[in-house]
C-alpha cells in the first residue's frame, strides 16, 4: 500500500483506543436518540385521548427510523473493529439480542401501521405493538449490556437492574424532549413522569453499582471503587436532580439538555467500567481484540469522515422538524 | 424467564439441530427482508420522477403517484428497517465463527453501509414523508433524490459484503489469539472482487424489473376499475417502458452472468445444469419432471427435458461446444442440487415471460389500446409479484448453489455455525420469526389493498362512472 494508508501501523498510535471510543460514541448516541423514543413509546401507554396520541406520534414520526440507525452503526462498528467482541457478545445471549431486535420490530411496525387505518380494533393492537415493543427494548438491551458489562447471568440481578435503569431513563429523556414540544397542559404530565423516573433511575444506578460492589460480580467492582465512576455518577445526580428543578420551573428546553446528559453519562460509564477490556467474560482487552492496522486504517478513512457528515443529517433533520407539534403533525 | 427457558430444555421443542435451525432462520428472514430492500431499490427511480413532476409541473397526475408510491415506500421502508436490523444480528447471534473469521473484511463495507447508505436513506425520508411544507421545492426534490442515492448505496455495500463471500480475495489467513482468521491485506481487490459488478447490475435491474411489475400490475387493476384514471394509465404507461428496457437487459446480462459463474464457481454452475458426469453439458431450455424422484433428485435420466445437446458447454466456455464442464461427481459435497436446479429454472422461465410482457404492452402501446385491452390489464395483475419470485429464487441459486461454503472454498457453513447455541434456543426463535413474519408480509399485503381501495375510492370507481379524479369526492358532488 501507498503511504497513506499504512499496512504494519496504526495512523496513530492510540487507534484502538479511538476506536474503543467511536464504538461507545455510536452506543451513546443510540441510547440518547433512540432512547427518547422508546420514553415517548411508554408514555404513551399514559394517553387516553386520541389528540394527544398523535401529538406523540407526530413527534416521533419523522425522528426515529433515523435515531434507530445508530444501532446499526454501533453494531456494524464494533464488527469492524473488534469482530470477536460483536460475535461473543451476540452468540452468548442469544435469546437477549433476538428478543431486543424482535421488540424493536413491533416498536418500529406499530405507529407506521396505525396511520394506515381508520378503525378503532386495529388501532388499538398496533397501540399494543408501539408500547410493548418500546417498553420490552430498552429493558432487553439494558440486560444485555449488564450481562456484557458485569460478565452477569442472563436472569440476574445486575443484567435486570441495568435493563430497568434503561427504561427508565428513556422514560426521562422521552419526557422532557415531549414537554420540550408540546403544549403547557401535557408538559406538566409529562414533568411528573420525568421527575419519578429521574428518581427511579439514579436510585437504579446506586442500588445496581452497590449490588456488583457487594457480591463482587465480574470484575467490575474493583472498578467501580475509583475516581472516574464516582465522578460519573455525581454527574449524573447533578444532572437528574438539576433536570427535575428546571422541570418544575417549566424551562423544558434546559430540562432536555440534562436529561440528554444521563443517557451520555451511563455510556461513558459503560466505557470505564469495561476498560481496558472489552469482553469481561473472555478478559479480552481492547488491543486483543481490535483488527489488523491496515483494515482499521481504512475504516477510519474511509469512515470517519462521513461520520461527521452523518451528525450534520442529524443536525438538518432535526432543524427541519425544530419547533412544537400539534396532532395534526409537523406543518401538515 | 430465558434462563429458565433453556434450563428446562424440552426435548420436543429441540428437533432440529443449530445448524439447520441456524440456516433455516437465515434463509427465512433474508427471503422475507429482500423483498422489502428490493423495494426500495426499485421505487426509489419512480419516487424521484414522481417528486420531480408532481414539484415542477404541477400535474395532478403525478400529485397522485408521488402520493401513493411515497405511502408504499414508507410502509416497505420501515418493514425493511425492521427486518434488517436482524439480518446483521445474526452474523454474530448465529454464525459468530463467520462474524469473527471474516470481520476485517466483511465489517467495513457493513459499516459504510449502515453510515453512507442507510442514515442517508432514513434521514431524508424522514423529510420526504413529513417535510413537504417545511423544505423549498429544490431542497423536497434532492430529498427523493437522496433517498434513492442511499437505497442504491446501500445495496452496493451489502454486495460488497456477498460478492466477497462468492469469489473471496485480497486477504491471507493468519493465526490470531488461537483462532484462524482473514486478514485484509488488499482492499481494492477485497472490495472489488470479481463477482462484485456482476451481482449489483443483477441485482439492481431484478430490483427494478420486481418494482415496475408491482407498478404496473397496481395500475393495471385500477385502470380495470376505472378505465379513465389518468395517472394509473401514465403510471402503466411508464412501467410497461421501464420493463422493456430492463427485462431484455436481464436475459442479455443474465446469460454473461452464468459464464461468469462457471468460471468462478464451477460447482454451482453444475448443480444448476444438475450436471454430475464431467464433460461436455447439454443445455436443458425446458425440464419437466416425469416422477417425485425428478424433484427431488433431478437428473438426465428422469427428467423430460428439451435440450440443445452441448450447447450448455458453447454457452459455459462462450464458443466451444466440446468444453468440458466439471460435474457434481468430482466433488465431496455438493449443495442442495434440486433447490438450485429448480429455482434456476424458475427464475429464467419467469424472466422469458417479463419479455413476452414487456413486448405485448409495447405493441399495445403502439396502437395505442393499452387500456382497452383487458386480457392484458388481467395478465399484468396475476404478474405483479411475479417479479419477487423471480427475485427470490435467483437468491436462492447464488446462496444456496454456494453451499457447502459460506465462504466459497474456505470457510463451512457448518464450522461457522455457534458452538454455545442450543437447539432449543435455535427452534424456539426460528418459530418466533416464521410466525412473526408471516404476520408481517399479510400486514404488507393488506396495508397495499387499503391503499389501492382507498385511491379506488378517491377516483369514485366504486361509485358512478361520472365521478372521477377530484381530490375529495364532495368537491366534486358540488360542481
Amino acid at each position: 500500500m501507498t503511504d497513506w494508508l499504512p499496512v504494519d501501523a496504526y495512523l496513530v498510535e492510540s487507534l484502538p483506543e479511538i476506536w474503543f471510543g467511536a464504538v461507545l460514541f455510536a452506543l451513546g448516541m443510540y441510547l440518547v436518540l433512540d432512547g427518547f423514543d422508546f420514553g415517548i413509546g411508554i408514555l404513551y401507554a399514559t394517553l387516553d385521548d386520541e389528540h394527544d396520541r398523535e401529538t406523540f406520534l407526530s413527534a416521533f414520526g419523522p425522528v426515529w427510523d433515523a435515531n434507530e440507525v445508530w444501532l446499526v452503526a454501533f453494531g456494524t462498528m464494533l464488527l469492524a473493529a473488534f469482530p470477536r467482541v460483536y460475535s461473543r457478545l451476540l452468540a452468548d445471549h442469544y435469546l437477549l439480542a433476538i428478543g431486543f431486535v424482535l421488540a424493536l420490530l413491533f416498536r418500529g411496525l406499530g405507529p407506521e401501521l396505525r396511520e394506515q387505518r381508520d378503525e378503532d380494533r386495529w388501532q388499538r393492537y398496533c397501540d399494543y405493538s408501539f408500547i410493548g415493543g418500546s417498553a420490552l427494548a430498552p429493558l432487553l438491551f439494558g440486560m444485555l449490556a449488564g450481562c456484557w458489562v458485569f460478565d452477569a447471568p442472563t436472569l440476574s440481578l445486575p443484567s435486570v437492574l441495568t435493563g430497568v435503569g434503561l427504561v427508565a431513563v428513556s422514560v426521562v429523556t422521552g419526557a422532557a424532549f415531549l414537554a420540550a414540544k408540546t403544549d403547557p397542559d401535557l408538559a406538566a404530565t409529562l414533568r411528573r413522569y420525568g421527575i419519578g423516573a429521574t428518581a427511579a433511575y439514579l436510585g437504579g444506578v446506586v442500588v445496581l453499582l452497590a449490588t456488583v460492589v457487594l457480591t463482587h460480580a465480574g470484575g467490575a467492582a474493583e472498578a467501580i471503587l475509583s475516581w472516574p465512576v464516582a465522578t460519573l455518577v455525581a454527574a449524573s445526580v447533578l444532572a437528574g436532580v438539576g433536570g427535575s428543578a428546571l422541570a418544575v420551573r417549566g424551562r423544558y428546553t434546559a430540562w432536555l439538555v440534562t436529561a440528554f446528559a444521563l443517557p451520555a453519562l451511563l455510556t461513558a460509564l459503560v466505557a470505564v467500567l469495561l476498560y481496558p477490556t472489552m469482553y469481561p467474560p473472555t478478559e479480552v482487552t481492547v488491543r486483543e481484540a481490535v483488527v489488523s492496522p491496515l483494515a482499521l486504517n481504512l475504516t477510519t478513512i474511509l469512515g470517519f469522515p462521513v461520520l461527521l457528515l452523518v451528525l450534520w443529517y442529524f443536525k438538518f433533520l432535526y432543524g427541519v422538524f425544530s419547533g412544537p407539534v400539534e396532532g395534526d403533525g409537523y406543518g401538515a | 424467564m430465558f434462563a429458565s427457558v433453556s434450563a428446562v430444555d424440552p426435548g420436543w421443542i429441540a428437533f432440529l439441530s443449530p445448524e439447520l435451525a441456524s440456516r433455516a432462520q437465515f434463509g427465512w428472514t433474508i427471503s422475507v427482508h429482500i423483498l422489502f430492500a428490493a423495494l426500495s431499490v426499485g421505487l426509489a427511480p419512480f419516487i424521484v420522477y414522481f417528486t420531480w413532476k408532481d414539484v415542477r409541473t404541477d400535474d395532478e397526475r403525478y400529485t397522485r403517484l408521488r402520493s401513493f408510491w411515497v405511502k408504499v415506500f414508507a410502509a416497505g421502508f420501515v418493514m425493511g428497517t425492521v427486518t434488517g436490523i436482524p439480518m446483521s444480528f445474526q452474523f454474530g447471534t448465529n454464525f459468530p465463527r463467520f462474524a469473527e473469521v471474516a470481520g476485517e473484511l466483511i465489517g467495513g463495507p457493513l459499516a459504510f453501509e449502515a453510515k453512507m447508505a442507510f442514515f442517508l436513506e432514513a434521514v431524508f425520508l424522514g423529510v420526504l414523508l413529513y417535510g413537504r411544507d417545511r423544505v423549498g421545492d429544490r431542497t423536497y426534490i434532492l430529498s427523493s433524490v437522496l433517498v434513492g442515492v442511499g437505497a442504491w448505496l446501500s445495496g452496493f455495500w451489502i454486495l460488497v459484503v456477498n460478492a466477497w463471500m462468492q469469489t473471496p480475495q485480497g486477504y491471507e489467513m493468519v493465526t490470531r489469539g488461537g483462532l484462524e482468521i482473514a486478514k485484509l491485506t488488499d482492499p481494492i481487490a477485497a472490495f472489488f472482487t470479481p463477482r462484485l459488478p456482476w451481482m449489483y447490475v443483477h441485482m439492481i435491474n431484478a430490483s427494478v424489473i420486481s418494482v415496475a411489475l408491482l407498478v404496473a400490475g397496481v395500475s393495471a387493476y385500477i385502470v380495470w376499475k376505472k378505465r379513465d384514471a389518468a395517472a394509473w394509465n401514465t403510471a402503466l404507461k411508464l412501467a410497461v417502458v421501464i420493463l422493456l428496457i430492463s427485462a431484455p437487459l436481464q436475459a442479455l446480462h443474465g446469460d454473461a452472468y452464468g459464464r461468469h459463474v462457471e468460471n468462478t464457481q464451477p460447482q454451482k454452475f453444475a448443480a444448476m445444469e444438475s450436471h454430475y458426469e464431467t464433460g461436455p453439458a447439454d443445455l436443458h431450455l425446458l425440464a419437466f419432471p416425469t416422477s417425485v424422484d425428478a424433484i427431488t433428485d433431478p437428473q438426465a435420466e428422469n427428467l423430460f427435458t428439451v435440450s440443445l445437446p452441448r450447447l450448455g458447454s458453447f454457452l459455459a466456455s462462450g464458443g466451444d461446444f466440446d468444453a468440458v464442464i466439471t460435474g457434481l461427481n468430482e466433488y465431496e459435497e455438493n449443495p442442495p442440487v434440486p433447490l438450485v436446479f429448480w429455482s434456476f429454472r424458475i427464475m429464467v422461465g419467469l424472466g422469458f415471460l417479463f419479455i413476452a410482457l414487456a413486448l405485448w404492452g409495447a405493441y399495445l402501446i403502439y396502437r395505442d389500446r393499452l387500456a382497452e385491452s383487458e386480457r392484458y390489464l388481467k395478465a399484468m395483475i396475476v404478474a405483479s409479484p411475479f417479479g419477487y419470485a423471480a427475485l427470490l429464487t435467483g437468491w436462492y441459486v447464488a446462496e444456496i448453489g454456494r453451499q457447502p461454503w459460506v465462504i466459497q472454498g474456505e470457510l463451512k457453513t457448518s464450522d461457522a455455525v455457534s458452538t454455545t447455541l442450543s437447539s432449543t434456543d435455535a427452534t424456539l426463535t426460528l418459530t418466533a420469526f416464521v410466525v412473526i413474519y408471516i404476520g408481517l408480509v399479510a400486514t404488507a399485503l393488506y396495508v397495499l389493498k387499503w391503499l389501492i381501495r382507498e385511491e379506488l375510492q378517491e377516483l369514485g370507481a366504486a361509485e358512478s362512472d361520472e365521478r372521477w379524479r377530484g381530490p375529495l369526492p364532495e368537491v366534486n358532488e358540488n360542481d
